[in-house]
């Protein structure tokens, strides 16, 4: 499906936390065709800026063949921005962009592992898997956060998917009272799991390396800096690996056009 | 719409005449194919693709880019695919677009620049080359050849005496006196010249005493060197002959005006595409509107036409 431009409608916008909203979007072409773990670049700015990038926003959930979602940390004027539009505004956005999740053909032990406002793509990524060949009582989610506030309300519309979820603080005040890579030793380890993950990078390589050393296939969903999101500027580069990556001796992956999504193995995590 | 308007049409170089006088900057349009659905190609004054060098480049290490205030700044580090691959993999594409192809070359030396020009004589479906001698972001690249007039005209030079296409010279911000580049790349043979490229700045990130850049030092564009860029063209267009382009945070058509006013034939769209893919489309709609509501002169009668009396 190639990119486009367009607006959406905003048909909501619900506050999750402090500073985590959920804008509900009308916008019929997206959501017809938008895969989980494909984003969409929006405006950050009313006319031509300040600030002059669009801003890249993982798609959160489709709610219906009309309506989007999308989770928007504000963490600087452009997320404000695109965080503050109300009911009735328009957003302009251009996609679907990137590559995005690899579901699984047959039914099989899945594990999705999420940290804070990463853990967006996740959602729509698990409604597809609970809708397709999944089971719910083959599916673990591992949310993190700083506190509690931080994850509850995506632990509870998780948990509304009916998958069972476990929650890692960093403060301890819900759950697990540590890093939520902590818990994938809770994993059964004679079973095989596929493992899907999204957050801050650190913990994304812990994850990716955890599952490579078990041989378990991971994906992962990277973000970075990016100006454009359709592979122009090429500024939104990581160190590959294998024949094309920089570490077999090739270059670096776009995270917007061979990404955002990527296979544990194909990212060089040491460089 | 493949219908020719005459008002709006521009020569540039070697006789090169341009449909209108909207084109694309190199690094900002990728090879054309990723603006397909954005933009309508066939109706740009001309499509400059990413600059090629002889062999595949990785690029620099990220962080590559930052917003900055009105602008960004970029060390991609010139990663390309490389000649060969652009013409077996990227021209296929490129030639089926009726808007010209300008292809934009880039070395470490005056042999790699010579090659470049030999080769892509060769290859059919590119209309002109334009010679990246400006770009500050590989430590052995262009910068030394961009910044000394007397290896503007060498480079010059030995890339016309390569290829019989039309050569446009794009020429670096990054020097005390624009006019003797310029004159240089005239004196040399170019059939044309382009400016401004990046202006080398820095972003530092206080919190970690870190620059933001992984190069350190990077190239700014946007919005945030219109300024200097206007002053540049203006002040090159005053020494040269030949057509000049001009480049440097062009969002709109009214600064689209001010770039011709100014002495540019034709203007280069670059940041605004990353931002807006379809700019170039909708600047030249509105300078399709200044056309008709200027009681249809032509477009070219506007250039170089600013009164400082």
């Amino acid at each position: 499906m190639m990119p486009f431009k367009c607006n959406a409608e905003v048909r909501g916008n619900e506050k999750i936390t402090g500073d985590i909203w959920r804008l509900t979007l009308e916008v019929p072409a997206l959501a017809r065709v938008a895969s989980p773990g494909q984003f969409v670049m929006a405006k950050g700015s009313k006319g031509s800026g300040p600030p002059l990038w669009r801003r890249p926003l993982s798609i959160h959930q489709v709610l219906d063949d009309a309506r989007i979602q999308l989770l928007i940390k504000v963490v600087g004027p452009g997320t404000e921005f695109i965080a503050g539009r109300r009911p009735g505004e328009t957003i302009s956005l251009v996609g679907p962009l990137g590559r995005g999740f690899v579901l699984p053909e047959q039914s099989g032990n899945v594990c999705i592992v999420g940290g804070g406002v990463g853990t967006a793509p996740l959602f729509y990524l698990t409604s597809r898997l609970l809708g397709g060949s999944v089971k719910p009582e083959s599916v673990k989610v591992f949310l993190g956060g700083a506190t509690a506030t931080d994850i509850m309300v995506l632990a509870k519309d998780f948990k509304a998917l009916g998958a069972p979820v476990e929650i890692a603080t960093d403060d301890g005040s819900a759950g697990y009272h540590g890093l939520v890579t902590e818990l994938l030793n809770r994993l059964e380890p004679g079973k095989s799991w596929r493992v899907y993950s999204c957050g801050p990078h650190p913990m994304m390589k812990t994850v990716a390396l955890y599952c490579l050393d078990r041989q378990w296939p991971c994906q992962v969903s990277l973000e970075t800096l990016m100006a454009c999101g359709i592979s122009a500027c090429l500024g939104c580069a990581v160190p590959g690996r294998g024949p094309t990556g920089l570490a077999g001796g090739g270059g670096y992956l776009h995270v917007c056009k061979e990404g955002p999504v990527f296979e544990a193995g194909e990212v060089a995590w040491e460089l | 719409m493949g219908i020719v308007d005459d008002r709006l049409q521009v020569d540039i170089a070697g006789g090169l005449q341009l449909n209108n006088p909207i084109m694309t900057a190199s690094g900002t349009f990728g090879y054309g194919n990723e603006f397909s659905n954005f933009v309508d190609l066939d109706r740009l004054g001309a499509i400059i693709v990413k600059g090629i060098s002889l062999k595949p480049r990785p690029g620099n290490p990220p962080p590559r880019i930052v917003e900055t205030s009105c602008g960004m700044l970029n060390a991609i580090g010139l990663e390309n695919v490389g000649l060969d691959n652009f013409i077996s993999e990227k021209m296929p594409f490129l030639r089926k677009i009726k808007a010209p192809v300008i292809v934009n070359i880039l070395g470490d030396s005056l042999e790699e620049y010579q090659t470049l020009s030999e080769k892509l004589n060769d290859t059919s479906g590119i209309s002109a080359i334009e010679v990246n001698i400006s770009c500050p972001n590989v430590k052995r690249g262009g910068v030394a050849f961009g910044t000394d007039p007397a290896m503007v005209f060498q480079v010059t030079e030995s890339v016309k005496s390569r290829t019989s296409r039309p050569v446009i010279v794009k020429l670096s911000p990054n020097v005390t006196d624009i006019t003797a580049t310029a004159q240089a790349a005239e004196d040399g043979g170019a059939d044309a010249i382009s400016l401004i490229n990046t202006l080398l700045g820095m972003a530092v990130d206080h919190r970690a005493r870190r620059p933001r850049l992984a190069n350190i030092v990077g190239g700014l564009s946007g919005p945030a060197i219109k300024p200097v860029a206007l002053r540049m063209v203006w002040q090159a267009a005053n020494v040269v002959r030949i057509p000049v382009i001009g480049i440097g945070g062009i969002m709109t058509v009214e600064d689209v005006l001010e770039f011709m006013i100014a002495g540019a034939s034709a203007v280069q769209i670059g940041t605004a595409n990353l931002i807006e893919p379809d700019t170039t489309e909708k600047v030249l709609d509105g300078l399709l509107d200044y056309v008709e509501q200027n009681g249809g002169r032509p477009i070219r009668e506007i250039i170089g036409t600013l009164q400082t009396g």
